[in-house]
């Protein structure tokens, strides 16, 4: 059986798990007995390589502390989902990347923008309801971001309409977000984040809202997606098997104050369907690490 | 839409209409009563009250035997709106109705303007916000005689009245309105580059809409009531002064004719506003729907 490793030299070997059409292995090294504990090795060093940098940061709302020294280092093109019970933090760990808020304490690095004015032009978010915009056709939603920067309507519309076709969105685009399936309002939401043209994705809970059939087809979707536009991805999720399933590294918070108890490594076959991975023994094996993780 | 038109279009069975004939006949004969359905439905009930209590009223003061300068039955009434309508009503009508258009346009544009330079400057809002809603402690009617003493017998006045009592639920609702948009959207058009004006005019005006919409269909029901009083308290044309010449002459049919006129007014500048907001901002039937 063909095993493709991809080599990422500055990772515990330990933590590479493979999957190949519903089978598992993992990248062992010798010293692999027993690696099967979630790593708590909290700060990932890419040293410059990093694109998205975070580095002892803290928030506290008036007397709750929201994240406490949190460190976590994303390098380009990676995807990652940061998973964690509800109040844990993770959403304004999402929005300190985003530069939409700054952190108290700590230093933060987004693809060397520093201040949250810079930091605001780096990234793009996708928020947990669709939040299209009624009064606009579903391609002049996703337009929006062009159309920000001072792009005319039409050539935004130009610009976006292959990108419709391409995630199935063609026959839509003159229908108005009340036409819309949830399923449908979140591929345009998500395109209209696409649209941003930035290389930072920051995801909140994109699929929250949907009931679990949809969502388990929207994951499968935005995996075809995102292997479709490499980005750097940055997941926010409370839900164990979208995280594994999306992300190449799941980091998990704890709640009250947030802080990263665990790092695993969910790297999967990219050509293997959802329904594959997600019954496969190694999958269901994580899924077990990540939920002790939470406890 | 007749039956022929659907089934030469492109039909779901391609080649062949025959068998599909009957089926949209049905489909064109269901849709066309459920419209006419619809609009009794709606409205039915309304009119048959309305004509009921018109019969009910020629019957009782027939019966009664009361005069018509105490209370005109509908039939003399409808006599009075076609004699008088040339000479004297239909001016009256033109100098009313101009008062009413253009005290409620100046409110609407001074009512949206205002809102938008509250919204945006936020101290500035802090500072006349309360004294705008302790202003409408003011009964605005009882402005009128000191407009009249300063501004005379014309239009001003008038206009003034009319802009006053109209303007205020606009400004209200317009406000309400812009800061009602959730903080979600504008944190996320702020990671998608919008900058301030940007997410004035893609987010928070056009989620305003249909409540400075509302707003306006309030002040479009206020907007005669301010015209008349104008006249009352001083003026030589229009509704208001009819009405004031009628009283002493005890011609009560004239006077019925041009309270009837003023419900017609009003109810057209309503029926415009929600034409307007039909065209311009459709999607508010659509959420409100929901």
């Amino acid at each position: 059986m063909a095993v493709t490793v991809r080599p990422r030299a500055d990772q515990p070997a330990a933590e590479r798990v493979l999957y190949q059409r519903g089978a598992v292995m993992s990248a062992t090294g010798p010293e692999d007995q027993g690696a099967r504990q979630p790593s708590t090795s909290s700060p990932q060093s890419y040293g410059s390589s990093a694109h998205i940098s975070l580095r002892g940061v803290s928030k506290r709302f008036g007397g709750v502390v929201a994240l406490r020294g949190v460190d976590v280092a994303i390098a380009k093109h990676e995807k990652v989902a940061i998973l964690g019970p509800s109040g844990c933090g993770k959403s304004t760990l999402l929005h300190i990347v985003a530069g939409l808020l700054d952190a108290d304490a700590g230093s933060v690095d987004v693809a060397g923008a520093v201040t949250a004015k810079d930091r605001l032009a780096r990234c793009a978010m996708m928020p947990q309801r669709d939040l299209l915009m009624p009064w606009r056709t579903a391609l002049d939603n996703a337009c929006i971001a062009l159309e920000n920067r001072g792009v005319s309507r039409h050539e935004a519309r130009e610009r976006t309409r292959p990108l419709f076709g391409r995630f199935g969105l063609g026959k839509f685009e003159h229908l108005r977000p009340a036409q819309l399936s949830g399923g449908m309002r979140q591929r345009v939401s998500f395109v209209r984040t696409l649209m941003a043209e930035k290389d930072i994705l920051l995801l909140d809970e994109p699929f929250g809202a949907l009931d679990s059939i949809t969502r388990a087809e929207m994951q499968e979707w935005l995996l075809r997606a995102m292997q479709d536009v490499p980005r750097t991805v940055v997941l926010v999720t409370h839900d164990v098997e979208e995280a594994l399933l999306l992300a190449d590294r799941v980091i998990v918070l704890s709640a009250h104050p947030g802080r990263v108890v665990s790092v695993l490594d969910a790297r999967m076959d990219e050509s293997a369907s959802r329904r594959e991975i997600v019954t496969s023994p190694g999958f269901v094996k994580l899924r077990e690490q990540a939920l002790e993780a939470l406890e | 839409m007749t039956a022929t038109d659907l089934v030469t279009g492109p039909g779901p069975g391609g080649g062949n209409p025959g068998p599909f004939l009957s089926g949209f006949d049905d489909v064109v004969e269901a849709r066309r009563a459920s419209g006419l359905r619809r609009l009794v439905s709606n409205y039915g009930a309304a009119a048959a009250l309305f004509a009921f209590s018109l019969v009910a009223w020629q019957v009782i003061v027939t019966l009664a035997g009361l005069p018509e300068y105490l209370v005109p039955v509908p039939t003399e009434v409808a006599s009075s709106l076609g004699s008088d309508w040339s000479t004297i009503l239909a001016p009256a009508t033109l100098t009313t109705l101009r008062e009413v258009a253009i005290g409620f346009a100046l409110a609407t544009s001074a009512g949206i303007g205002i809102a938008v330079v509250l919204h945006i400057f936020g101290p500035l809002r802090r500072a006349v916000y309360p004294l705008l809603i302790a202003s409408q402690t003011i009964p605005v009617i009882v402005l009128a005689p000191i407009l009249v003493v300063l501004f005379g017998f014309g239009l001003l006045p008038k206009l003034i009245i009319v802009g006053l009592i109209c303007f205020f639920p606009i400004v209200v609702n317009g406000l309400d309105g812009l800061r009602s948009v959730d903080g979600e959207y504008i944190r996320m058009m702020r990671t998608l580059d919008a900058g301030r004006w940007a997410i004035f005019r893609r987010v928070e005006f056009p989620a305003a809409l249909p409540l400075i919409f509302s707003g306006m269909r309030v002040a479009a029901t206020f907007a005669s009531i301010g015209a008349v009083f104008g006249e009352w308290a001083g003026s030589n044309a229009g509704l208001g002064y009819v009405m004031l010449e009628a009283e002493p002459n005890l011609q009560t049919a004239r006077m019925f004719s041009a309270i009837i006129i003023l419900t017609v007014i009003s109810t057209l500048l309503f029926g415009a506003v929600s034409l307007a907001e039909r065209l311009i901002a459709p999607w508010s039937r659509q959420e409100r729907a929901r």
